[in-house]
């Protein structure tokens, strides 16, 4: 091979060799197929929501977000307040309860339980937990809540995503405090710092973006699910911001609701309805995503 | 070697090698230095010093004086236990899953692992600095403000203590304007200079010091080995070092480990040979010390 300006006698040590050229093109095979890969694995994810927008906003507007829906499935308009307010108030209802709940027993598990007994019980049923279908979930709850006090409420439906939530959030917490360098723990120590003091200034500071990532997921998942609401927050036509008391209602319920109607109206609120939930998905995702920033920024990390 | 040469002043010439050592009978270990023994002023005494991970001992009978302002080096092969050791000095083992301590540490004549002793307390009066620079992911004076403020200091006195520490630790200059910055930012010999900032705005009587500069380029080894110079005015330091001239340029006495096979079979630390460093590294007593410090093994 003739290289660029030099004229060197017999075969040049800068150009490929047969082994070398094997190589290349190996290293040039496995850049295509990750590439393909990750092309694939990005077209169900598009797509949806490229059509989940182009459905949803036929009949999203602010009106749909604010407005009660249409006495008769048939009629067009309407929309969908009750459950924006549903979504909001259980949801965060159960966020309020699990993140706490979750990443304090995130933090017995990795920085107090380690491997005892007790914490390897604990660590197996969140991990057996986190695989239970939502809808055993939501029995679970009917049975020992909504039958006992004869009333099905936004509280019920609280506690059975609440109970979703749970184990993720305390494997994410106690994964990441896994990964927080013991160098920076032994730091602490080492100046005089006890457990407590160490966990709350240096570990779980180092942790808060996981441990967030963790939660948002596990709030997106308990926003979206349908099963655990369905017999234990009854239904309503108007906003109920009470979550204690009476019925409520929420978007995935009245997706699954409206999408199996027969009538197109219906159906059409049934795609704005799923836009709504991504887009206050989205829109949590930010705000936490802004907090930790912020929080991060302080510590100067 | 010529560093050799460049022992420090205060070294004390050896004059009597005879066994007049107090009590220590380990053929295996050196006599305790026998100069002025009522001049020195013991800050550690270590006696029948045995350390296990999980039962397996790590390290044994060791038998150490570590006097005040003064630099004690720590030399040996990888898995010697002189890193266990250092860390049994500010009951470092407490945090580690499995491992316990046995024999006695005293410090300033006090019982380190007496029953009534808070391992806490215990770390505010030893600090440390680790191998691998390991400040917090937090502003370069937060860093420094975080033992101060563990130890109660007023908020309004933080920043007379952050900048009298960073100076002690001769980082003062380059960091002043950006003490809001992270400390993240910092080169590796900084972190290292601010990592011993922070140790020193506790205000420690004993600063321990595991291989503080093994990951460090020579110029800021050479920063740090003038800061140890300097604080030893005040501090009474051990230091764990791989580098054999450094204990020789920095420290008063050397204490040689090495790992033995033991009759199970299993590796076991010991220490071989404690002395004045002069004395260590130019007429070792044992052959061993030789053979390590002229580099035919280890």
């Amino acid at each position: 091979m003739t290289s660029v300006g030099t004229a060197v006698a017999g075969a040049s040590r800068l150009t490929p060799g047969p082994k070398s050229r094997s190589r290349r093109v190996r290293n040039w095979v496995a850049t295509v197929v990750i590439g393909l890969a990750f092309l694939i694995a990005m077209v169900p994810l598009v797509f949806l929501v490229v059509y989940v927008v182009q459905q949803g906003s036929k009949a999203f507007s602010w009106e749909f977000l604010t407005t009660n829906p249409p006495f008769s499935d048939r009629l067009p308009g309407g929309g969908m307040a009750p459950a924006v307010v549903g979504t909001i108030v259980i949801t965060g209802a159960a966020a309020l309860m699990a993140i706490p709940l979750g990443i304090l027993g995130g933090i017995y598990l990795n920085e107090y339980g380690g491997k005892n007994a007790l914490a390897r019980t604990v660590r197996f049923l969140a991990e057996v937990m986190t695989g239970v279908p939502s809808i055993v979930m939501g029995l679970f709850i009917y049975t020992l809540v909504v039958v006992n006090t004869g009333e099905r409420t936004g509280f019920a439906g609280s506690l059975a995503l609440a109970s979703l939530m749970l184990p993720i959030v305390i494997r994410v917490t106690d994964q990441m405090l896994q990964l927080v360098p013991r160098e920076l723990r032994e730091g602490s120590y080492a100046l005089g710092s006890r457990r407590a003091r160490t966990i709350r200034t240096v570990v779980l500071p180092k942790a808060a973006p996981g441990i967030v990532s963790g939660a948002l997921l596990a709030v997106a998942r308990a926003a979206g699910e349908t099963a655990p609401v369905l017999f234990t927050i009854g239904i309503v036509a108007e906003p109920n911001w009470n979550v204690f008391k009476g019925p409520n209602t929420t978007l995935s319920q009245q997706i699954f609701l409206n999408a199996t109607s027969p009538f197109a109206p219906a159906q059409e609120r049934a795609w704005a309805a799923a836009l709504t939930l991504i887009l206050i998905v989205f829109v949590v995702t930010i705000l936490a995503r802004i907090v930790t920033a912020f929080f991060s920024r302080r510590q100067g990390a | 070697m010529d560093t050799i040469t460049q022992t420090p002043a205060n070294v004390r010439e050896v004059t009597d090698t005879s066994a007049s050592a107090p009590g220590v009978e380990n053929p295996d270990t050196a006599a305790p230095p026998e100069l002025p023994e009522e001049q020195r002023e013991l800050v550690f005494e270590l006696r029948d010093l045995e350390i296990r991970y999980s039962g397996h001992t790590a390290v044994r009978e060791v038998n150490i004086d570590v006097a005040a302002r003064e630099i004690t080096a720590f030399i040996g092969p990888s898995g010697c236990g002189k890193t266990t050791v250092l860390r049994s000095l500010n009951r470092m083992h407490d945090i580690t899953p499995g491992a316990t301590v046995h024999g006695t540490v005293l410090y300033h004549g006090e019982n380190l692992y007496g029953p009534k002793v808070d391992s806490a307390e215990v770390r505010r009066r030893i600090g440390m600095v680790f191998q691998k620079p390991n400040p917090f992911p937090k502003t370069i004076f937060h860093n420094v403000a975080y033992g101060p403020k563990i130890n109660g200091r007023k908020r309004s006195d933080m920043s007379d203590i952050v900048e009298e520490a960073l100076t002690r630790a001769a980082l003062w200059d380059e960091v002043k304007d950006k003490l809001n910055k992270s400390a993240l930012g910092l080169s590796g010999g900084q972190q290292q200079r601010l990592c011993i900032a922070r140790a020193l705005a506790v205000e420690p009587d004993v600063l321990l010091m595991d291989e503080p500069c093994s990951a460090l380029d020579p110029i800021a080894t050479a920063r740090i080995e003038d800061l140890m110079e300097e604080l030893k005015r005040d501090y009474t330091i051990v230091i764990v070092t791989h580098n054999m001239q450094q204990a020789a340029r920095t420290s008063d006495r050397t204490a040689f480990f090495t790992a033995e096979i033991d009759d199970a079979g299993k590796r076991v630390g010991r220490l071989v040979e404690y002395d004045v460093t002069e004395k260590l590294f130019t007429a070792p007593s044992d052959p061993r010390t030789e053979g390590y410090i002229t580099g035919r093994f280890g």
